[in-house]
């Protein structure tokens, strides 16, 4: 079982690896953009779907990567300088945000967070001298690599696919290290998991400033992709976008992101056909997804796999009488 | 200092109707521990349904606003509970936020799409003359706002605290599982609320949207000012968010004439965040006990 999922790993992998030179620019584009908002949603996936904490607010933290990426390497400082920039100043300003999720719960996080990202396209906004204002930041260079220049879409597409595949194997790390474990003892059960000695205000507190910097780190990939950003890139709609891709895919599951960004990524080209009509479209399936299978489409899967293997073994209820006689 | 005076009732008019959308967001918590996300859009749609009722099917104003009543109550109280609310209740509160959250933009989408994308304007209830006290300018619209939206408020109370219904509702909202084995129908009271709340947000509609238009996107505004007020004053409390809408609605009126308009929406926000550290159960509320 192991070795069947490690060679479907690999052959995704070829896949995605293969995958440019099937497409024209635009296509390169997508694949580009799904990778880079799968590891948002990564990064969400760790706050909400291992440690339980609802966020709004990380398009905010892909605002304040791209930002800072934009803003350094305009200046002409390399491109990693900025992204070390960027995940650290999502990381600290996730860890102050963290701070209301040690007293309150829920929907007053979902507020909080909320909150914090208006506030964070107020500023976006507003601030002209920085941020360039309602116009952004236009020209945004690209990074190159070993002297390598990346404009090419299909380079930086492979440069995007090397810091994706860096960030979910951390990621894998992570949340299969005692650490990860402590995130999901987070979720289930914060008390008990108090009670064995975890340091929950701790877990709690990391588990949001990881996902932030994960943010970070996608909007660092981003602003070079774009080339161009603006406020509205940043907005609460954004965030729930990127909600929207955990929980449909599947919070909590390791492959939830990478499904949900999928679809939500791909799903307006495929409903192009429906012009004025698709955010409705789009707005009734999530209704009826979240009816239907709150669980998003992984644990659907799960679900369905487990009904498949427990049927297996046929319940003996004669025996069980029998032995009870 | 007329100014202010004038500043301070205009705020506790639309501060009232906030009140009216707050109090229909706690009541849905309260009975089924659902956030809704829409309610924003719960005030804006019910305008439209009258808009439809006056101007599509010609019927009289006061007519119109019966009509837009029951349709409200008919969809955003009972197929809105059944069909979206019910089957998610056993999942826990995230699919229900993103339900809500993407209902509400399903709300809009539809009211561009099928009605249209313009303000469109509103009959008022009430005649905007106005009379003049300690030299404050105050309109008829404005007490009249505050009238009806305190009757409603009264007549909430009365009904919750005085019938029957009312009293098993609140049995329902406090202790659903005690509540039926008294023999209280819960599943029944819980869709009272959510057609009460329904109701709230159509007279809350018809208050507002002489005031600001009838326009899609008017939701997104209102729905934020009644989460806020429900958290600035607790939100398991109908008394709280009374006073929470009223409060911001004068914190709004009065940080929009003498703050700077940039950052007009950052006061409420930075309140709301220092409400929930500091006091999260809200101004007036009452600290739900946690279980292990």
């Amino acid at each position: 079982m192991k070795q069947l999922k490690i060679l479907g790993l690999v052959a995704i992998l070829a896949g995605l690896i293969i995958a440019p030179f099937t497409q024209a620019t635009y296509g390169t584009y997508v694949l580009s953009s799904w990778l880079v908002f799968t590891v948002a949603a990564m990064g969400l996936n760790l706050t909400l779907g291992y440690a339980g904490q609802i966020s709004l607010a990380q398009a905010a933290f892909m605002g304040i990567g791209a930002y800072s990426t934009a803003i350094m390497t305009m200046a002409g400082l390399p491109w990693i300088a900025s992204v070390v920039v960027g995940m650290g100043l999502c990381f600290v300003v996730g860890l102050i945000l963290g701070y209301p999720a040690l007293r309150v719960q829920h929907h007053f996080l979902a507020f909080v967070t909320l909150a914090f990202t208006t506030l964070a396209f107020l500023v976006m906004r507003n601030e002209e001298w920085l941020t360039g204002g309602i116009y952004g930041l236009v020209g945004i260079p690209r990074p190159s690599v070993a002297g390598l220049s990346l404009m090419d879409g299909t380079r930086y597409y492979f440069f995007t696919l090397g810091v994706f595949v860096l960030a979910s194997c951390s990621f894998w790390w992570l949340v299969n290290s005692p650490w990860g474990r402590a995130f999901k003892g987070l979720r289930e059960n914060p008390i008990r998991a108090n009670s064995l000695g975890v340091d929950t205000r701790l877990v709690t507190l990391l588990a949001f400033a990881i996902g932030a910097a994960y943010g970070g780190l996608s909007g660092a990939l981003m602003a070079p992709l774009v080339q161009y950003i603006d406020p509205m890139s940043f907005t609460l709609i954004i965030s729930l976008k990127i909600l929207l891709m955990v929980v449909v895919g599947g919070s909590g599951y390791f492959f939830g992101p990478f499904l949900g960004a999928g679809l939500v990524i791909m799903l307006p080209e495929f409903l192009r056909f429906a012009e004025a009509y698709y955010l409705m479209i789009y707005a009734a399936l999530v209704v009826f997804l979240m009816v239907v299978c709150p669980s998003g489409l992984l644990g659907l899967l799960s679900r369905a796999i487990a009904a498949i293997r427990s049927r297996e073994p046929a319940e003996r209820g004669d025996l069980k009488e029998g032995a009870q006689l | 200092m007329s100014d202010f005076l004038q500043l301070i009732i205009s705020g506790l008019s639309t501060g009232s109707i906030y009140a009216l959308a707050a109090i229909g967001f706690t009541l849905l918590w309260q009975a089924s521990q659902t956030i809704n996300f829409a309610q924003g859009e719960f005030v804006m749609v019910p305008a439209f349904f009258i808009l439809v009722g006056s101007q599509v099917l010609g019927l009289p104003f006061p007519v119109a606003i019966g009509f837009g009543l029951a349709v409200a109550v008919f969809i955003l109280g009972f197929v809105f509970k059944r069909l979206v609310i019910q089957p998610m209740l056993p999942h826990g509160h995230l699919p229900i936020v993103m339900a809500t959250i993407a209902l509400a933009i399903l709300m809009r989408e539809l009211v561009k799409e099928f009605y249209s994308a313009e303000a469109q304007t509103f009959p008022a209830l009430f005649s905007e003359e106005t009379f003049t006290v300690f030299g404050a300018v105050i309109s008829h619209q404005d007490i009249g706002n505050l009238a009806v939206s305190a009757a409603a408020i009264i007549a909430l109370q009365l009904f919750m605290g005085r019938t029957r219904t009312g009293r098993s509702m609140q049995a329902t909202a406090q202790n659903p599982g005690v509540a039926e084995i008294l023999g209280v129908n819960v599943q029944r009271m819980v869709l009272y609320t959510f057609m009460i709340n329904a109701a709230l947000a159509t007279l809350a509609s018809v208050l507002i949207s002489p005031i600001y238009l009838a326009k899609f996107s008017n939701g997104e505004p209102i729905g934020l000012v009644a989460f806020l007020a429900a958290i600035v004053g607790g939100f398991n409390q109908v008394r709280g968010a009374l006073v929470g809408g009223l409060l911001i609605g004068v914190i709004d009126n009065l940080s929009a004439a003498y703050l700077s308009s940039e950052y007009r929406i950052a006061g409420p926000m930075i309140l709301l965040i220092v409400i929930i550290l500091l006091r999260p159960q809200g101004l007036l509320g009452t600290s739900e006990g946690r279980t292990v």
